[in-house]
């Protein structure tokens, strides 16, 4: 192809056209994703791109940045979706009101983000995921890794790690030790933003004895396989030991499944998004710097929609998961360049 | 070790890749990484290489500004830099582990000597004209003090700014103040501490985890207390 200078037409920023060749890949690889969800028993929906903003924001207040808002010909305040969890909550409640739980759904669909775009984030991309509504823990959450890494597997990205913490544990070590107010948001805030310096200056402000001190910066760290468990038990205390008894059930259950291996457990896992009780998880590629997606528990989010459920869902960023597989292909072909056909 | 002209990404396997600034925090990253035993004899040349194998790790000579860049797309895997770059970058998602206690400066707001013309452009012109390489940094801070302000960029000697006219007082790094003080500028109000950090990629810290606490526990105990 020629590149020829001539006048542009210009397109928002932090969105993009696909041409052929890669909308092929990606629709190969969203339909390998759809299959496995269905193979699990998750039912794809899909839900209008634009919502009521009241209704986007009963979900939750410190949900992921919305990019766009506008009004209709009536005045309506309509904002375009920035996940799908909300809106399937949305729609469990409108539409499954006499149908017995558990529902599974899957989707694949564009979500609107306001982000800085850069490689690997845009404003407009796609997610991959799944729902399931009505099975509490630890059930539901080790059926969703389970659906989770299958998926991996069927994105052919093998290294892949699901990353598996607890999101009370921090908040309950504080109100443990008696960390309230702003000094405790300030150190959810560190945590939050990846700080550890800042936290452990503001832990060194609080006036605590050695060993809650020690707590409360070694648990964010504590990370790896299942003897990250036994640190975090020498830890003591009830909230490390409730929240280490649930990461061991879940950890044993899905050794159970013959997934454990994919699972890094990470004390220190805490996701952005506040709608999020008991188990996150955050999904990496050692080929990708950025993270693949994410998921975890909300138990509490259905009953803002009325219909108080336990649920549970992950979300994978497609395109993030195409340029994974893409790095895999190139550092397979560099370590074994005979097999891949490159230079020797 | 020696300079390395191929791709370095090293991606789940082979060396940690750690991003070095040049420029003023330079001397102090390399002393610490000697200190650690990785040996950084080759960094210290007039080499114009980018990039150095020191066995353990990979290292990555860069502006201290660009390895918030680096570290976050994970191209390297840890990097050094200041506390003051961090602040203005505060949207790039990188685990902030260690403050490694060099590099010690002041972010400042300062202004002509005797001069009364920040308050004046802010009581009668409604904003004072700030010039800064740090341009989210200044906002942060007047916004968060409750003043108005026009926030010029420039990209060379800030301290111009005021002398030429540009702006009424400017927001910079200090180490000494002796640059201040040969433009006639002083001092009006101190915004934050500055020191060296170490950042990790967010995906690195994950998987492999126990290298980089490893390194980490390093340089805790290597650098000046």
């Amino acid at each position: 192809m020629t590149h020829l200078r001539h006048p542009t037409h210009p397109i928002p920023p932090g969105t993009r056209d696909i041409l052929p060749d890669e909308m092929r890949e990606l629709r190969r690889l969203s339909l390998a994703l759809i299959d496995t969800f269905e193979r699990f028993g998750y039912g794809e929906v899909a839900t209008p791109t634009i919502e009521y903003e009241d209704v986007l924001a009963r979900g939750d207040e410190r949900g992921a940045p919305v990019a766009y808002r506008f009004f209709d010909e009536s005045g309506e305040l309509l904002a375009m979706r920035s996940d799908m969890t909300i809106p399937i909550a949305r729609l469990v409640a409108n539409r499954y009101a006499g149908a017995e739980p558990p529902y599974r759904l899957c989707y694949l669909a564009r979500a609107y983000r306001a982000v800085r775009p850069q490689r690997g984030q845009m404003r407009e991309f796609t997610q991959a995921g799944v729902e399931l509504v009505g099975a509490p823990a630890p059930e539901g959450t080790v059926e969703v890794v389970e659906v989770l890494a299958a998926a991996l597997d069927a994105a052919g990205l093998t290294r892949a790690v699901i990353g598996l913490g607890d999101a009370d544990l921090y908040r309950q070590l504080l109100d443990e030790v008696g960390v309230t107010g702003e000094a405790r948001d300030r150190l959810l805030d560190c945590l939050a933003t990846h700080d550890h310096v800042g936290l452990e200056a503001e832990v060194g402000r609080l006036d605590l004895d050695e060993q809650h001190r020690d707590t409360l910066l070694r648990a964010p760290t504590l990370r790896g396989g299942p003897e990250v468990l036994e640190e975090a038990r020498r830890l003591g205390g009830p909230a490390t030991d409730r929240a280490t008894s649930r990461l061991a059930e879940t950890f044993e259950a899905l050794r159970a499944r013959g997934v454990a291996d994919r699972i890094s457990l990470d004390l220190g896992l805490l996701r952005d998004l506040g709608y999020y009780t008991g188990a996150i998880l955050e999904v990496y590629d050692p080929a990708l710097g950025h993270i693949l997606g994410g998921g975890g528990r909300y138990d509490e989010l259905m009953g803002r929609f009325g219909r108080p459920l336990p649920a549970a869902g992950f979300a994978l960023h497609l395109e993030r998961l195409h340029v994974a597989q893409a790095e895999e292909e190139r550092e397979s072909a560099v370590r074994s360049p005979q097999s891949a056909g490159g230079p020797a | 070790m020696s300079g390395v002209p191929r791709p370095i990404r090293t991606a789940g396997d082979g060396p940690l890749s750690l991003a070095v600034p040049r420029g003023a925090l330079f001397a102090g990253a390399l002393d610490l990484l000697d200190a650690i035993g990785i040996g950084t004899s080759d960094l210290r040349g007039d080499s114009r290489a980018l990039v150095f194998d020191a066995g353990e790790v990979i290292l990555v000579t860069m502006r201290p500004s660009d390895v918030p860049t680096y570290v976050e797309a994970g191209a390297a895997d840890l990097g050094i830099t200041g506390k003051d770059v961090l602040a203005e970058q505060r949207d790039r998602a990188v685990y902030e582990l260690l403050d490694l206690g060099f590099g010690a400066c002041r972010m400042v707001l300062a202004g002509r000597r005797g001069d009364r013309s920040l308050g004046e452009s802010e009581r009668r012109l409604g904003a004072m004209r700030i010039a800064t390489k740090y341009p989210r940094t200044a906002e942060r801070w007047l916004e968060e003090t409750g003043r108005q302000a026009e926030v010029i960029e420039v990209k060379g000697s800030v301290e111009l700014a005021p002398l030429a006219g540009l702006a009424d007082g400017i927001v910079d790094l200090v180490e000494s103040g002796r640059t201040l003080a040969e433009n006639d500028l002083e001092v009006r109000e101190e915004i934050a501490l500055s020191t060296a950090r170490l950042v990790a990629n967010r995906v690195a810290h994950k998987l492999r985890a126990a290298e980089i606490d490893a390194l980490a526990a390093r340089m805790r105990e290597a650098r000046r207390p």
